[in-house]
């Protein structure tokens, strides 16, 4: 079987005691919830800290409830708490989002926060370190090139969270805490756009906690692209958030798009093409349209590109027709 | 086989055969207490590891494993240089070493091995080995291999890197061809894909003091592996031991001889202590041995009322690195067009190239699942074309039973046209195919496949299978056998079997299979060849015993030995039920009377009628048949396909227990959804031709998700040759599956998917060309140009012929005789 490399475990109680162990240890030490991610990437070698620090003993990052009106999420909270969470009921995207990520059992390990910093993932990258050593690496891990485009300068592994894009249509908060004290900022500023530096977040800092503003009378959905009905990770996410205030019209809209780029892409043409017009048939079109254009799929996952390209435009229009029906 | 048939109960009567009794060995799967190769933990084990190549294609030039030897808790570094002697399946393709000395053939070939104190070690120990390579230009698919004839893979292949070609010919097909009202004729692919059971691949090896050796391993043929072991390690093999435990899932990729097998024996026998490898998945995808990718192209001859003139076939198969069984898999290819329906003439033209890729093999349904497509979705074209019922056109000229093929295949029973009508039935065909709305749509295919493999692997006279009873004075009963259960049931087979003849209770038996020191030899589990052939041997060993406890218990009642019965663990006079004896006590008396009972029983298949070179592949004792009806949901946005339901009749000749029959049958729906849809064996080309995704997260196979609802009719019309009448079911339910789906697609959304899978990609793609006003099908456009050999003309049996080769009518190529 695949083994992990040796490693010693840490079990903080308290998220100052989790930073100061990270910063003690230094680099070759990393946070860990569920291990969903970690452990199959360190099995590969793709990651190989010495050190892992526990947080799913600290009690703020298992907190699940709404405060002021808003939702807050641990980062140590389970996919399953959230998925059978009353709390999280005025958001039920979040459920129907966090149902999709892999299969009910590691739901039951995985954490809201390791999902949100999942691994950029690509199948050049995500494989063990004979195969990769097999085709000389990548510049994601041990090697130079990207594989996916050897003439880029980049990494184009892709982001491939299916909470990431819902997070950023809901306009949440993460709130960071690192050696130098506790910062809160928007989720859609947590991501990059680079398969290797993909997050904002510095590494010795912990993700604590995400606060997901209240609803109102905006609706939101997600719709998941992918092989299979269970186990695998999007090939493409469509989260969308549409707020009317009373009329018809739509007063905000947000578009965002999961796994076909480095990170979540908020498409603003999309949204504007909604914004001031009735949610019909034709401003749904003219978001499906404007969605697809910057959605860049590599070579890198399941599927073909042009498939999955032609599939955004699809499935915006899919996701928008769940708001304009309620479904 | 079968001589002594004395009191063989009735089909009415019988207690066990038929029954959807739990498997003997039920309880301990469920409880977790069955013991699989990797659960074996001896005193002083060793683990070991194996460094496999990371180029396709290259010779070696230095290895140094130096370094990997100095670390602390390495035993043993052994190369190609430790374990010369070639091996593999076939006796015409030993191509194979344990170690690779010298030329690597894939990412993944093995060539260096290291045992240790832990798997840790090991692992850290491969690190340090240095191999030096020197690469090779890359064979990376068929085309390729028409191509470029250097460098070779193998020196033994028939021309440049095609391995093997053959070109059979069964009456004048062109004549046949001219004759027809309509010609239709198409290409199709068919990708490769990979069998993947549960359990990876383990092997223990121990060599004792004593100077024997013991190998448990999870493998479908103990004896072939017995044999492999014998050659390469230059050892006895009355000094091997082969043990093959109960197998998490085979489908066919536990069916050769494998290096890790041979390389932990010998590293036993080196350090003398036990050793252990369990394979990681990637490694299982470099087993692999799967479905071989193949080219096709069809040329069906058809009457306007439908009737088949005659077929032209057309076999391209990307073979992989190595011969494996890959020859069976060619002909196989080409064997079985003719079983389904009536073909009175018929070509075959197979070519099988060597690739760098992991070597292709026998998965379930062994080298017909490809053309059985490429014929099925060619008579839905045919039908559509003539306008007539597709249930219809393949009714109207069904191979009849108790006939000979154009190719000299003896057909025994044959309930096709039964599952036909069970499954139009069922899905209410007649009001619905062509009727549903855009989007839904049906589709019917048939199928037939071999019970068993007319002939043994490596030639030889003997039987195929044999069982032995042990038989203890407290009424015990012990079968052996070698056959091994890969989770099908062979093991509970073997015991309804006997408990129906002894009337005892299958539960109570005990029964020991795969264990070359202590059963009897039995070819494998492969070609769906083990209810048949063990149960007719196990019939014979029973009946022995019948015979002996007869006599004794016959004198002790006084009762004449015609009038007794067995069942319910006693023998009793059928007049006087209360007069009778325990079986144990059955047992006391003919040991006092005549020694210890046991007995042996043994089957060899009939002699096939077909003569010719490359009539070995596709001769059987009987042929199952299959026929599908498959609903389908398309999505024309994106060309995904969703599967609902699927109807499927099997004319299983009798089942043993029809539990276990359903099983199989389900089994090979789900595992023909994931070939239809969505699996593949995928290589990057332009990176080394490396594997895409080895691992079972990209590897796609479907869930639970994307199964769909099975409606199983079983056709039960008892075959002569099986036990009880049994055929198979563990292969031919799958077949179908692919060719109804596709049919289903092109009923619901009208476009031919002539490539297996047929992803959402490919149907999305037919769709939009469709709507653009360009041919509304997705597949291959062309097939390679390939230098075949001089045909081997067969006279069909309804042109007198004999079996034989004979020089073609108006050629002057001479035949070859067989």
């Amino acid at each position: 079987m695949m083994r992990l490399p040796p490693c010693q475990a840490y079990f903080p109680v308290s998220v100052e005691e989790a930073v100061r162990l990270r910063v003690d240890l230094g680099s070759d030490a990393a946070y860990v919830a569920g291990g969903t991610d970690l452990y199959p990437n360190m099995k590969r070698r793709q990651q190989t800290p010495a050190h892992l620090i526990d947080i799913r003993r600290i009690p703020e990052l298992l907190e699940l409830e709404v405060h002021d009106d808003s939702l807050v999420i641990g980062a140590g909270v389970t996919l399953t708490r959230l998925i059978r969470s009353e709390a999280a009921g005025a958001w039920p995207v979040l459920a129907q989002a966090a149902a999709t990520i892999s299969t009910p059992v590691l739901q039951n390990m995985g954490t809201v926060g390791g999902n949100l910093l999942l691994d950029t993932r690509c199948n050049y990258y995500d494989q063990s370190y004979e195969w990769r050593k097999a085709i000389d690496f990548c510049m994601k891990k041990d090697g130079a090139i990207c594989w996916v485009a050897p003439s880029s300068p980049r990494c184009w592994a892709v982001q491939s969270s299916d909470l990431v894009p819902v997070m950023v249509a809901l306009d949440a908060e993460v709130t960071l805490v690192g050696p130098d004290g506790r910062r809160t900022v928007p989720a859609r500023t947590l991501y990059h756009n680079d398969g290797i530096e993909f997050l904002t977040k510095r590494p010795d800092e912990l993700l604590v906690s995400i606060r997901v503003p209240p609803m109102g009378n905006a609706r939101a959905v997600y719709r998941k692209v992918r092989r299979r009905g269970s186990f695998d990770f999007p090939v493409l996410g469509v989260a969308a958030w549409v707020r009317r205030n009373g009329g018809e019209a739509v007063a905000d809209a947000r578009v965002v798009l999961g796994a076909v780029g480095s990170h979540p892409i908020e498409n603003a043409a999309a949204a504007e093409s909604l914004i001031g017009r009735p949610l019909d048939e034709d401003s749904i079109e003219a978001a499906a349209r404007a969605a697809a254009k910057p959605a860049k799929p590599l070579d890198n996952t399941d599927f073909t590109i042009g498939w999955r390209k032609d599939m955004v435009a699809v499935y915006v229009r899919r996701a928008l027709e769940d708001i304009r029906t309620g479904g | 086989m079968g001589t002594e048939h004395l009191a063989t109960p009735t089909a009415d009567s019988y207690a066990v055969i038929g029954k959807p009794l739990p498997k003997v060995d039920a309880a301990a799967k469920c409880l977790g207490r069955t013991k699989f190769a990797d659960d074996i933990v001896l005193p002083r084990m060793l683990h070991a590891k194996i460094l496999r190549s990371p180029h396709p294609h290259a010779r070696i030039t230095a290895i140094d494993t130096s370094r990997a030897e100095a670390l602390d808790g390495v035993k043993v570094v052994i190369t190609g240089a430790d374990l010369p002697n070639s091996f593999g399946i076939l006796p015409v393709s030993q191509d194979e070493h344990a170690l690779e000395g010298d030329h690597v053939r894939f990412i993944g070939d093995p060539v260096v091995a290291v045992a240790a104190i832990d798997e840790d070690t090991a692992v850290e120990a491969l690190d340090l080995v240095s191999v030096t390579y020197q690469e090779l230009d890359v064979i990376a698919s068929i085309d390729d291999a028409v191509a470029k004839p250097e460098p070779q893979l193998h020196d033994y292949a028939d021309d440049g890197n095609l391995h093997k070609l053959v070109h059979l010919e069964f009456g004048e097909v062109d004549r046949a061809l001219e004759q027809a009202d309509h010609l239709q004729e198409d290409l199709f692919f068919y990708e490769g894909n990979t069998h993947l059971p549960m359990e990876q691949h383990a092997t223990v090896a121990e060599y004792g003091g004593n100077g024997r050796l013991t190998v448990w391993s999870s493998s479908q043929t103990p004896h072939y592996v017995h044999r492999a072991l014998e050659k390469v390690l230059e050892l006895p093999r009355a000094r091997i031991r082969v043990v093959a435990m109960p197998n998490g899932g085979g489908f066919g990729g536990k069916s050769d001889p494998f290096a890790h097998e041979i390389v932990v024996a010998k590293l036993a026998m080196l350090t003398g202590r036990p050793v252990k490898i369990c394979l990681t998945r990637e490694e299982v995808f470099y087993c692999h041995r799967g479905r071989h990718p193949v080219l096709m192209k069809v040329r069906t001859g058809v009457k306007a009322d439908g009737s088949i003139t005659g077929m032209d076939f057309e076999s391209y198969l990307d073979g992989g690195a190595y011969g494996s069984y890959g020859v069976a898999s060619t002909y196989y290819t080409g064997a079985l067009q003719t079983v389904t329906y009536e073909v009175p003439a018929y070509r075959f033209k197979g070519a099988r190239a060597f690739t760098n890729k992991p070597p292709c093999g026998p998965k379930r349904g062994h080298g017909t699942p490809q053309p059985r497509f490429a014929v099925e979705v060619t008579l839905d074209k045919i039908a559509e074309r003539l306008s007539i019922d597709p249930a219809q056109l393949r009714l109207q000229q069904l191979q009849p039973a108790d006939s000979v093929t154009a190719n000299w295949l003896k057909i025994g029973s044959m309930g096709l046209g039964a599952c036909i009508a069970k499954v139009t039935e069922g899905s209410d065909w007649s009001n619905r195919f062509r009727k549903l709305p855009y989007g839904r749509g049906l589709g019917l295919a048939c199928s037939s496949y071999i019970t068993g493999a007319g002939l043994p692997i490596y030639w030889n006279a003997m039987p195929h299978s044999g069982v032995q009873l042990k038989c203890d004075r407290g009424g015990g009963v012990t079968v052996f056998c070698g056959s091994t259960d890969i989770g099908q049931g062979s093991d509970s087979i073997l015991a309804y079997i006997v408990a129906e003849i002894l009337g005892v209770d299958p539960m109570e038996m005990a029964v020991v299979t795969a264990d070359t020191d202590l059963t009897p030899v039995d070819l494998g589990s492969y070609s769906s060849r083990v209810t048949l052939m063990t149960g007719q041997a196990a019939i014979q060993a029973a009946e022995r015993i019948r015979a002996r406890l007869l006599g004794p218990v016959a004198e002790k009642l006084d009762v004449p030995a015609e009038r007794l019965e067995f069942s319910g663990s006693r023998v009793f006079d059928q007049t006087d039920p209360e007069r009778g004896v325990t079986f144990g006590e059955a047992v006391a008396l003919a040991e006092a009377a005549g020694g210890t009972v046991g007995s042996v029983g043994s089957y060899t298949p009939p002699r096939s009628p077909g003569r010719y070179r490359g009539a070995g592949v596709g001769p059987s004792p009987a042929y199952s048949y299959s026929a599908c009806v498959a609903e389908v949901e398309v999505d024309p946005d994106s060309g995904i396909v969703v599967v609902p339901r699927v109807w499927i009749g099997h004319d299983i000749g009798r089942s043993i227990n029809s539990s276990l029959v359903m099983g199989q049958v389900e089994g090979g729906v789900y595992m023909g959804l994931g070939e239809a849809l969505m699996e593949e064996m995928a290589y990057r080309p332009n990176r080394n031709v490396v594997h895409k995704w080895p691992s079972m997260l990209e590897y796609k196979s479907p869930t639970m998700h994307e199964m769909c609802d099975v409606t199983t009719y079983l056709i039960e019309d008892p075959d002569a040759n099986g036990p009880f009448g049994a055929k198979e079911a563990g292969q031919g339910p799958l077949l179908p599956v692919m060719p109804a789906v596709a049919n289903a697609i092109y009923d619901a959304v009208g476009v031919r998917i002539d490539e297996v899978p047929m992803s959402p990609p490919k149907v999305h793609k037919a769709i939009k060309d469709k709507a653009r006003g360009k041919a509304p099908r997705f597949g291959p456009s062309s097939v390679p140009s390939v230098p075949w050999p001089e045909v081997t003309y067969v006279p069909p049996p309804w042109e007198g012929g004999d079996g034989k080769a004979h020089p073609r009518p108006g050629l002057e190529t001479r035949g070859e005789g067989g």
